[in-house]
């Protein structure tokens, strides 16, 4: 009755349709998790194809120019496609693919994890659909034809506020209406059970390299490991490592919008409460009656009103600490690392690099902190751009 | 016996959904009465939510506007109260697992019991998640309907011999919404059941005309329709009344 759980968070609530699905998923991962084969499959792609191991970048400008901890920056956003999202695809479309089915559907918030998914789709030849927000599409249109240009169709949502929870609820409703040889392929640590585990596993990698490659540099662990929390993918794959070593504070970024105390906000542990949305118990953005709120950030990756229930159990315990990170200040991380790094970030990393620069001069400069930079800014140029008033179209 | 087996103690049961608070709370409470008349034998109101993922398009947009027009949990207790004044047959709270958790589950089914609602129906709570709200069910006799589906497979027999009140038996993949054809695979999972249970099985998803319900009725205890109503409802709005009257009793008639 437990399964899938995290202290009491995470769960299976999915409708009924979607049940067979979720246990032929569990049973076929945990079948090929110990497969050699399979292992040895994803591992040639992730170094051949995703470009892994990502590289560790010491942030000598940034470190000097704070004046506190050793920064360094793991470069998620060298990656094949450009972010983290490839690393949990890879692992998930060749799972789907060993147990045969013919098309992936998945949601896309900022358009990371469609690109990610389109790509993949692509090179094993899958059939592919992708969801967006309407709101998204027109946020992120390079990204929309991107994927075209890979192959996957774009549906366009428009159902309640068009950003990414709605694009979740309507792949939800696309799998259970063609189940049989479609695998959604949930882009972050959320969902009803297995997805949560699935994709932390796919993630983990992350982590276990920033740990040997901190290690390799440094003879020792980090002190202090941030990343950006939207549902929490690179987070729980930055972290997940350095759970059993309690020196390590593990520190997630949530987007604050225009701040905790305004409406226009998604940062769900300063401002939401336990509920059962998306298949899984954890902290919601909601209202007194349930409601889901309609959440706001900048960054369409980070705009989500959930968080994946390891991160709840996380939270509920301690072990990781969550901040609120506005637009205005992820907006200056953004120029800040352009300008001190030469590295363009994600604006959702960029939700991560803001909290470093809070964090590092409190720090001493024998500590060590590592930024995960899940993904790069490309995308983000134009947005930016107008966020700052200049007209600029891609 | 409880009150939701009376519900198919008359021929095939017709079951009617409508999305509470959709245009307004007036006209749902104005409807329930209507509908009970007109033969249907339990109603199921829906309590609208932000995100229905079990939704198509057409109830999709009325759980819009009845948020919208502000109708809250509350405001739907006090409303199915009054109309327990004069309506019989069993009542059914159909809603997601959000907004009974966020109220509280034992306050919730606490107000269920107390305005004469007798049961809910949770898609976002499967079997294996029963838990969640199961013993607060039994400690205010409210009913926990399950479902099954044609992809439940392996798992039909294990709900159906827990289940209590009816067997939703859902007819084909995907969402509420009306379809113009239907399968029959529904009536092998139906058999399946009936080998462990003598709960009642009714059928729904995508059942709008007469004709669909009789084929329907032919495998299973009863049928229910929701999203045709709630068309008529969007359509007719707050003068929905004899359109659905005529609905409901064509229905029934078609079932009989």
């Amino acid at each position: 009755m437990k399964k899938g759980r995290f202290l009491d968070f995470g769960g299976q609530y999915a409708p009924e349709t979607m049940m067979s699905a979720l246990n032929e998923l569990e049973d076929a991962y945990e079948r090929y998790r110990a497969d050699p084969g399979f292992r040895d499959e994803l591992s040639a792609l992730l170094r051949d194809y995703a470009g892994r191991p990502s590289r560790l970048t010491f942030a000598e400008k940034m470190t000097r120019d704070l004046g506190g901890a050793k920064i360094y920056l793991k470069r998620e956003d060298l990656n094949h496609t450009g972010s983290h999202k490839i690393n949990n695809v890879l692992g998930q479309v060749l799972l789907a693919k060993k147990m045969g089915k013919t098309r992936v559907i998945a949601e896309t918030g900022a358009g990371q994890h469609g690109v990610a998914t389109a790509t993949v789709a692509a090179l094993m030849n899958m059939e592919c659909e992708i969801f967006m927000g309407e709101e998204d599409t027109k946020r992120q249109a390079l990204n929309v034809y991107r994927m075209n240009l890979l192959g996957a169709k774009v549906h366009a949502v428009t159902s309640g506020t068009g950003t990414l929870k709605d694009a979740v609820n309507e792949t939800m409703r696309e799998w259970v209406s063609r189940i049989a040889d479609t695998h959604y392929v949930l882009g972050s640590v959320m969902g009803p059970h297995p997805f949560p585990t699935i994709v932390r596993d796919f993630q983990k990698i992350i982590g276990e390299e920033i740990r040997r490659q901190v290690f390799r540099a440094e003879g020792r662990l980090p002190d202090a490991v941030i990343a950006c929390v939207g549902g929490g993918s690179n987070a729980m794959g930055a972290f997940y490592d350095f759970l059993n070593y309690p020196t390590v504070r593990l520190i997630g970024c949530e987007a604050a919008g225009r701040g905790i105390h305004t409406p226009e906000t998604a940062a769900t542990i300063a401002t939401g409460k336990l509920g059962i949305f998306h298949g899984m118990k954890s902290y919601f953005c909601q209202d007194e009656y349930g409601q889901i709120a309609p959440v706001y950030s900048i960054s369409a990756g980070l705009d989500y009103p959930g968080i994946g229930p390891e991160h709840a159990m996380l939270y509920a315990s301690g072990r990781a600490e969550y901040v609120p990170v506005t637009d205005d200040e992820a907006v200056a991380a953004f120029r800040y690392l352009s300008r001190m790094e030469g590295i363009i970030p994600a604006i959702e990393s960029a939700h991560a690099v803001a909290y470093a620069m809070r964090l590092a001069p409190e720090m001493r400069p024998d500590q060590i902190l590592v930024v995960n930079l899940s993904g790069r800014g490309d995308k983000d140029v134009a947005a930016i751009a107008r966020y700052q008033g200049v007209e600029l179209y891609e | 016996m409880n009150n939701i087996k009376q519900a198919f103690q008359n021929g095939k049961a017709f079951i009617a959904f409508l999305t509470g608070g959709d245009p307004d709370l007036a006209t749902t409470e104005a409807l329930i009465p209507v509908m009970e008349t007109a033969g249907a034998d339990l109603i199921e109101i829906g309590i609208p939510f932000s995100d229905p993922i079990a939704e198509g398009p057409v109830i999709q947009a009325a759980s819009e506007r009845a948020l919208a027009a502000g109708c809250t949990v509350d405001r739907l207790f006090d409303m199915v109260a009054r109309v327990r004044k004069t309506v019989k047959i069993p009542l059914l709270f159909m809603t997601y697992a959000n907004p009974i958790f966020a109220y509280g589950a034992e306050r919730f089914m606490k107000r269920c019991r107390d305005c004469g609602i007798d049961g809910i129906i949770v898609p976002d709570v499967p079997f294996e998640e029963r838990e969640e709200f199961q013993s607060v069910c039994r400690a205010y006799g409210i009913t926990q309907i399950f479902l099954v589906s044609p992809t439940s497979q392996k798992r039909v027999a294990e709900i159906a011999r827990e289940s209590e009140g009816f067997l939703y038996c859902v007819s084909s993949l995907g969402v509420t919404g009306v379809r113009t054809e239907l399968q029959d695979n529904i009536a092998e999972i139906i058999r399946t059941a009936k080998k462990v249970t003598d709960t009642p099985c009714a059928i729904g998803f995508g059942i709008s005309t007469p004709e669909q319900a009789a084929h329907m009725a032919s495998y299973a205890d009863g049928v229910i329709v929701g999203s045709a109503i709630v068309s008529l409802i969007a359509e007719h709005g707050r003068n929905s009344a004899d359109a659905v009257r005529d609905y409901v009793a064509s229905m029934k008639n078609a079932i009989s």
